[in-house]
């Protein structure tokens, strides 16, 4: 494909510092939102993001889980830079997003892609399905007729007939089939990372089912590495290698999904699987896993973000806030109940 | 996971005598839209007895919805068509003069909607929303109507309900707002309570609580309740009876149990494998092949038959008939019988 061009502007990105090195590097990741009001005294912000650190190795599947209001859509667009976040540093395989001797906005963009929930409002109304996905291949310099065999390319490995697909426009494809067109659109410049924020949320089962297997294909044909955001728990175990659970801002615990699901060390995340509504009518719920609503991000609560609603708060958790604790096996958890020297009451027996 | 169970409602061995609540026979909708005649139900008929659940179980387009909202007659008279009768105790929804339905909706008959925003009024308190429809219904005075706003709020478990009687909508959360509409439908006893998806909207956390709080409420009050949902989950929590939607039919009807363990339409089996579980890992999903159909051109045959993994191309010339397994048990489906053992969901 690129015989005439030294470089061609689809050739995937070349590995930097090797698969030990993380892809992707996230410190202290920090984005409050302005609210109106606040005359007197300091401004109301949202704490939307408070200070989140994580990595993303090379090849797996990092699954984020959390309520609304947790902070894990805000993650997706601060890493795409579609916001800028207030403070913390993001590195993609080594080099610096957004300081000016790192990374551009347009190589980030070539390395890493996102899909949105509503395929709908993510596809331009009035662009066909082939100029949807020559789009970006022509902003990176690639010829138009070039750009449209890439189109009907990538819509044959998603499964769609380029023959009577390109010429559609979005309103004349269900649910499922704009979504696919969206995941070809995200692959069309070959990024090695993307974030899939609630991809297969809007779609019925039997058609998410359908894209899943579609993304797990995907991940191996094109060498692919996933943020997979969703609040559907089975879906993450499905998919995801490791798991990032997020509470009002902030990592609650992070860890390799067999321990997440299988020892969940956080007391929100127990409370989170135990909310999984059974599919036995044999076995159903009993008691409630936790009461009220997420508190507002806003005001967050001090200390441990999750006391007010914690069956183990005590007064520690009031006064000071939890680091993440590392607990072994990759596995870690910000609560003090993991941590002796906390002074929880409970912490000694449950550790 | 849960701490303990309780079995679903045991199969309805009707007692002989008790009159169904609902009797719903024949019922099909259909809209005129810009692409031609929409056929949203194509022929509905089931009964519901007093203080049971029925889950109506279906993707988007299956018409399950559409069913509720023809319950309460509240498609839009203009552009729908409805045919059938809907009897709920004894008297036809569709011969009643539209100010004795207006008498029976919020009274006999409630719902419960997805978006809790969407159906509160955002410029009165919950408590005058409460309040204004007991009177309105039952000509109660002011004070005894806010006396029993406040009741009613504390029975859906609203923390310091009184205070919570004079908020706004946008004052509270999610899952609050979700347990004022709830109160509000029930500010009248209904003795037939609808609920659109009551909980897609909200939390997983929160979720579970308005799932375990419609379960007592529908227990202590004796109140039959239709409860509308996409996720095989909510049918599974809750439900007594489940009846699965495919392009406006019930295609599988049986008790929950029956339904979810032993499925026998191949679109409830299909359902029920391409539901993702978490010991599903690494290996490829089993879908559904294609998309529901077009309501604007429905097959004369089988719906389903083009995405049935057993269907062998011979094209039928009408909906396969309702097959009875058993009492209060059917399939719309040649091959119910054959099904027996299908794959199953749970354990």
């Amino acid at each position: 494909m690129s015989a005439f061009h030294p470089v061609h502007p689809l050739d995937p990105v070349p590995d930097l510092g090797g698969p030990r090195q993380p892809l992707l590097s996230v410190e202290n990741l920090t984005k409050h939102f302005p609210l109106r009001g606040g005359f007197l005294g300091p401004k109301p912000v949202a704490r939307a993001v408070d200070g989140i650190s994580f990595s993303v190795a090379k090849g797996e599947t990092l699954g984020v889980v959390g309520e609304s209001g947790c902070g894990k859509s805000t993650t997706a667009r601060l890493l795409m830079r579609l916001i800028e976040p207030d403070s913390g540093s993001v590195t993609f395989d080594g080099e610096a997003v957004g300081t000016r001797t790192g990374l551009s906005l347009r190589d980030l963009r070539r390395r890493m892609q996102m899909v949105f929930q509503d395929s709908y409002a993510s596809l331009n109304p009035r662009l066909t399905i082939a100029d949807s996905l020559a789009f970006a291949p022509m902003v990176h310099g690639v010829s138009r007729r070039e750009a449209t065999e890439v189109a009907g390319d990538l819509l044959g490995r998603v499964g769609l007939d380029p023959a009577s697909f390109l010429r559609r426009y979005p309103h004349e494809l269900s649910g499922g089939q704009r979504q696919r067109v969206n995941i070809a659109r995200a692959l069309a410049l070959h990024p090695r990372l993307v974030i899939l924020d609630e991809a297969v949320s809007a779609l019925d089962k039997s058609v998410e089912a359908q894209v899943l297997n579609l993304l797990v294909e995907l991940k191996n044909q094109f060498d692919l590495t996933y943020i997979f955001i969703s609040h559907d728990l089975n879906v993450v175990h499905y998919i995801a290698d490791r798991v990032l659970v997020m509470y009002l801002g902030k990592v609650a615990e992070v860890g390799p999904v067999e321990a997440i699901y299988g020892r969940p060390a956080h007391p929100y995340t127990r409370a989170l699987f135990s909310a999984r509504l059974s599919m036995d009518p044999d076995l159903r719920t009993m008691a409630v896993p936790l009461q009220g609503d997420p508190p507002n991000p806003i005001n967050p609560p001090s200390g441990c973000r999750f006391r007010t609603r914690c069956p183990h708060a005590a007064p520690v958790c009031a006064a000071v806030e939890p680091a993440l604790l590392d607990l072994g096996g990759g596995q870690a958890a910000a609560c003090h109940l993991h941590d002796p020297q906390s002074g929880h009451p409970e912490a000694a027996h449950a550790a | 996971m849960p701490p303990e169970s309780i079995p679903a409602a045991a199969t309805d061995a009707a007692p002989a005598a008790a009159a169904p609540l609902l009797s719903v026979s024949g019922l099909t909708v259909s809209f005129d839209t810009p692409r031609g005649r929409a056929s949203a139900i194509n022929g509905v008929d089931f009964t519901l007895k007093r203080g049971e659940l029925l889950c109506l179980l279906g993707e988007s387009g299956s018409g399950k919805s559409v069913t509720l909202r023809a319950l309460m007659r509240l498609l839009p008279e203009r552009r729908s068509r409805v045919a059938g009768s809907v009897l709920l105790n004894g008297e036809d929804v569709y011969r009643l003069p539209e100010r004795r339905m207006e008498r029976l909706r919020g009274k006999a008959i409630s719902m419960v909607f997805q978006e809790p925003m969407l159906a509160l009024d955002p410029v009165y308190t919950i408590g005058q929303q409460i309040a204004e429809t007991i009177v309105r219904h039952e000509g109660t005075s002011a004070a005894e109507a806010e006396r029993r706003a406040l009741e009613l709020l504390e029975k859906v478990q609203i923390p310091s309900a009184k205070r919570r009687l004079h908020a706004y909508p946008h004052e509270m959360s999610g899952g609050m707002r979700q347990r004022a509409m709830i109160a509000l439908a029930l500010s009248c006893n209904p003795s037939l309570l609808l609920a659109d998806e009551p909980t897609t909207a909200l939390d997983a956390t929160v979720q579970m609580q308005i799932l375990l709080l419609l379960r007592q409420l529908q227990a202590e009050l004796d109140m039959a309740v239709i409860l509308v949902t996409h996720d095989i989950g909510v049918a599974a929590e809750t439900a007594d009876r489940v009846a699965v939607m495919y392009a406006g039919r019930f295609v599988e009807l049986g008790s929950a149990r029956q339904v979810l363990k032993d499925p026998r339409h191949p679109y409830t089996a299909g359902l029920l494998a391409s539901t993702v579980q978490g010991d599903m890992r690494g290996r490829p999903l089993d879908t559904i092949p294609g998309a529901p159909p077009d309501l604007t051109a429905l097959p004369p045959g089988c719906a389903y038959a083009p995405r049935c993994p057993y269907g062998d191309g011979s094209t039928l010339t009408a909906s396969p008939p309702e097959v009875w397994l058993e009492p209060g048990r059917m399939a719309r489906c040649v091959r119910a019988k054959a099904m027996a053992g299908a794959t199953a969901v749970a354990d």
